[in-house]
């Protein structure tokens, strides 16, 4: 369990925030163009970025300290965030190695496996991605196909994911597969860790809309698994994975304790200035209505940081139950909508055509708006996370499900389930 | 509302809820409706001796309050009259309660703040929005018009900006002053009164509130209180439609299912409750900013307000389609809601007015 707040036996937050800002002033970089990139040059720069916070102390500051992290409170974890804005931070690290895996790691993990992975994750050494989603569908989780067969000491896996970002670029991965056929969906799925670069995975990088080759798919065949590397109990995966995806809202809408600086550009501050520069580049900065845009577009971000705040806090005491986190990935990922088109109306026809090689801010924006659903996709779609808020924290009727109860061999399957 | 509350809050919120149960049901709303006054004197007084108009107010000076900063407490009893629509000049009267024993004289403590504590007499806050004001000796000679002033025609003392030399200045007139007169207005809210004030009179120092020319910061904070318990009144009715029409649709049926088994339906409470999640942090924010004096105050009071007004226009008016033909009745409470929130929506400025503030704020110039 993690410290909201402060206790007595830790390091004052005050002198904690002091020591990271001379720290990070002297050691990190200033944050410049490129941190946004998804380029291999810069995977490589932010295992190095996350190296430095390692050697400086400042890596893991919510982690255990058995497994190499500083033991302390959200509380240190927000000023050290706080106070790393200016500086280029490993920030694709926050997600989904740091916030979402390792995070799960330290719930789930035995004492031996959080010993074995957690500290070279905390060095910058290993990334780990995550292996949920299937060619046959996303959403419907549990109903994933990837078999998984006991053969003594270890499991053999044979199946396909897809959609997980920078696999071909990644140490690691936890993989949901079925480990029992013949009782219902959630209670016939094991969750194991998996080096993805080993015999009989192979990964094929798949072109996004933003022309980058991020996302992938794999395909195993008799992928070899110890069992030593299940996490969590054998045919109990789902609440495994029910877990990591409630550490996946959390860490995604910009809430998690396990990051260290701003992940995806959230950092509660509520500073936007693509959208401002936009305007400024149009020269429409005294335009009524786009003076009323300008501030929607900063009111949201104020109010995005403070439902984090909000939610985070709440989680945390108990006064607000885990799927609670599913507030804050709908908020998320409807503020990227609409400052999207926010963006889009102020850039105007910059968004069109641009002199060779130079978009500027307009032309950024306009190739930007082209993959905006995949914050609404990613993580959960914001249908399922109007599911979950509706069913789990409003609490009321489920959705019909043709699948529950049934052996999961006997439930009826989609065309592209082959 | 905040999610963890001390003790002596806690406290103070259940009391302010039973109170308002007891006392302040939606049915009294409706039977204040053709009261002139828009409420009840005696109820507002029991409701002065629980706390409801001194929590601004130092000690010494005869208030208190539970918690470090009194509006952290007062914003508790906002929300929760929200929560019923509880008819009362609470925003009027606490602003010119906190301005009268922050700025004014022993003179004007002694005279206005008694009334104002126990509930016998009541302020209206005539606004940032200055009259003109030329000197005359020592007095000074006021003239124009306040525009919309809450409770502006129940109020017994009159908090007016006037400008002097071009410098903002706060004056404290007797509602009765020569020269003062007050056209009550009719309006959207059944109960909540407004009134524009035309001045034209002539004053002695002893109105001044503080000094000449000098109100310009009160004046500011002034406004952020009233913005503060405004978008907490709001939230509460928010808050209080949407428990309302998660039960109904959980109770009503169609084609054999309860309404709120429709995905369609499921999606549209979902969105909701993010929006009434979404303002009840940037409430609890710009309280807390307030509260505390924070440098950002300013900038957190004009999110709130961009934020909460049009959201809760459109989170009732989706619970009031969520209900069907019952919705759009005179008979059902949902529009003594909408009232409420479409009113605070545009009074102690609008969205777009705060809005603009912040613009002016990012962008560095004016429009
Ligand atoms: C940028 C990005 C990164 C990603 N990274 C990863 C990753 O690292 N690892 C990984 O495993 N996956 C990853 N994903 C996959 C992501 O989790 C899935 O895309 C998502 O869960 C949706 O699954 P699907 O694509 O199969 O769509 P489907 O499940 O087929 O859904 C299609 C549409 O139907 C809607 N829908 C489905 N079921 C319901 C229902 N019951 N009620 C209402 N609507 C419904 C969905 O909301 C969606 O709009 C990533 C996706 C994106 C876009």
């Amino acid at each position: 369990m993690i410290e909201t707040r402060a206790t007595d036996d830790m390091e004052p937050v005050e002198d904690f925030r002091a020591r990271a800002r001379a720290f990070l002033e002297a050691t990190m970089p200033p944050l410049g163009d490129g941190w946004n990139d998804r380029s291999d040059e810069r995977r490589d720069r932010e295992r190095e970025l996350q190296a430095l916070l390692w050697q400086g102390g400042f890596a893991g500051i919510c982690f255990p300290k058995e497994y190499g992290g500083l033991g302390l409170s959200q509380e240190h974890q927000r000023a050290f965030t706080a106070e790393s804005t200016p500086y280029d931070m490993p920030f694709s690290l926050n997600v989904p190695t740091l916030g979402i895996l390792a995070a799960t790691l330290v719930e789930f993990g035995t004492h031996d496996q959080k010993l074995r992975y957690l500290p070279g994750i905390l060095r910058g050494e290993e990334l780990w991605v995550q292996f949920l989603s299937e060619p046959s569908g996303g959403s419907d989780l549990a109903g994933c196909l990837t078999r998984a067969d006991r053969d003594g000491d270890v499991f053999m896996l044979n199946g396909s994911k897809i959609w997980s970002s920078a696999a071909y670029a990644s140490d690691y991965a936890m993989c949901l597969a079925r480990t029992n056929w013949d009782v219902p969906k959630h209670r016939g799925l094991t969750m194991f860790i998996m080096k993805i670069h080993q015999p009989g995975v192979t990964v094929e990088q798949i072109r996004q809309v933003d022309g980058t080759l991020e996302f992938c798919q794999e395909f195993f065949d008799d992928v070899q698994i110890p069992a030593s590397d299940v996490v969590g109990e054998i045919d109990d995966g789902w609440t495994v994975a029910s877990r990591l995806l409630v550490h996946e809202r959390l860490a995604v809408g910009g809430g998690s304790p396990y990051t260290s600086g701003a992940s995806f550009g959230h950092d509660g501050s509520g500073t936007d200035t693509t959208i401002l520069d936009a305007a400024q580049e149009a020269g429409t900065t005294r335009d009524p209505h786009v003076r009323q845009l300008l501030a929607e577009a900063h009111v949201r971000q104020m109010v995005g940081g403070q439902l984090v705040k909000r939610v985070t806090e709440g989680m945390a005491s108990g006064a607000l139950p885990p799927p609670a986190g599913s507030v804050i990935k709908l908020f998320g990922a409807t503020n990227v909508m609409r400052r999207s088109e926010i963006g889009l109306e102020i850039a105007g026809a910059g968004v069109v055509a641009w002199p060779a090689d130079s978009p500027g801010v307009a032309g950024d924006l306009g190739r930007a708006s082209l993959s905006r659903q995949g914050v609404s996709l990613g993580g959960g779609s914001n249908e399922i996370q109007r599911n979950i808020i509706r069913e789990r924290l409003l609490g009321r009727p489920r959705e019909a499900a043709a699948d529950r109860d049934i052996p999961y061999r006997d439930v009826r399957r989609g065309g592209s389930a082959s | 509302m905040e999610l963890q509350l001390s003790e002596e809050q806690d406290a103070f919120a259940s009391t302010t809820r039973r109170f308002l149960a007891a006392e302040c049901p939606t049915t009294a709303v409706r039977a204040l409706e053709h009261e002139a006054a828009g409420f009840d004197r005696a109820v507002w007084a029991q409701g002065a001796a629980l706390g409801g108009t001194s929590l601004l107010v130092p000690e010494s000076l005869g208030g208190g309050c539970f918690s470090e900063h009194g509006l952290s407490d007062l914003v508790l009893a906002a929300e929760e009259m929200g929560r019923v629509l509880a008819a009362g000049p609470l925003v009027p009267v606490n602003v010119v309660a906190e301005a009268i024993a922050h700025h004014g004289s022993e003179e004007q403590h002694q005279r206005v703040l008694p009334g104002l504590l126990d509930g016998s007499a009541v302020a209206a806050w005539c606004g940032p929005a200055p009259v003109r004001a030329t000197r005359d000796g020592e007095s000074l000679v006021l003239s124009g018009r306040c525009s919309t002033v809450e409770a502006g025609a129940q109020a017994d003392h009159l908090l007016v900006t006037a400008l002097v030399d071009d410098q903002p200045t706060q004056v404290l007139l007797p509602a009765d002053t020569p020269g003062v007169l007050v056209t009550p207005l009719d309006g959207l809210d059944l109960v909540r009164r407004f009134a524009d004030i035309d001045i034209s009179a002539t004053v002695g120092p002893e109105a001044v509130v503080g000094a000449v020319g000098d109100a310009g910061p009160a004046i500011e904070h002034q406004g952020h209180i009233a913005c503060v318990l405004q978008c907490a009144e709001t939230v509460g009715a928010m808050d209080r439609v949407f428990e309302m029409t998660l039960e109904y649709l959980g109770d009503r049926y169609s084609f054999g299912r309860p309404l709120s088994s429709y995905q369609a339906l499921k999606h549209r409470m979902a969105d909701d409750k993010m929006h009434l999640e979404s303002c009840h942090a940037i409430a609890t924010a710009a309280a807390r900013a307030v509260a505390q004096g924070s440098p950002d105050a300013d900038e957190v009071v004009n999110a709130a307000k961009v934020w909460i007004g049009p959201h809760a226009t459109e989170l009732v008016q989706d619970c009031i389609q969520l209900h069907g033909g019952i919705g759009v009745t005179w008979e059902h409470d949902l529009h003594l809601y909408l009232r409420r929130v479409t009113v605070n929506r545009a009074t102690y400025g609008t969205p777009e007015e705060h809005a603009e503030r912040i613009a002016r704020h990012l962008t560095g110039v004016t429009a």
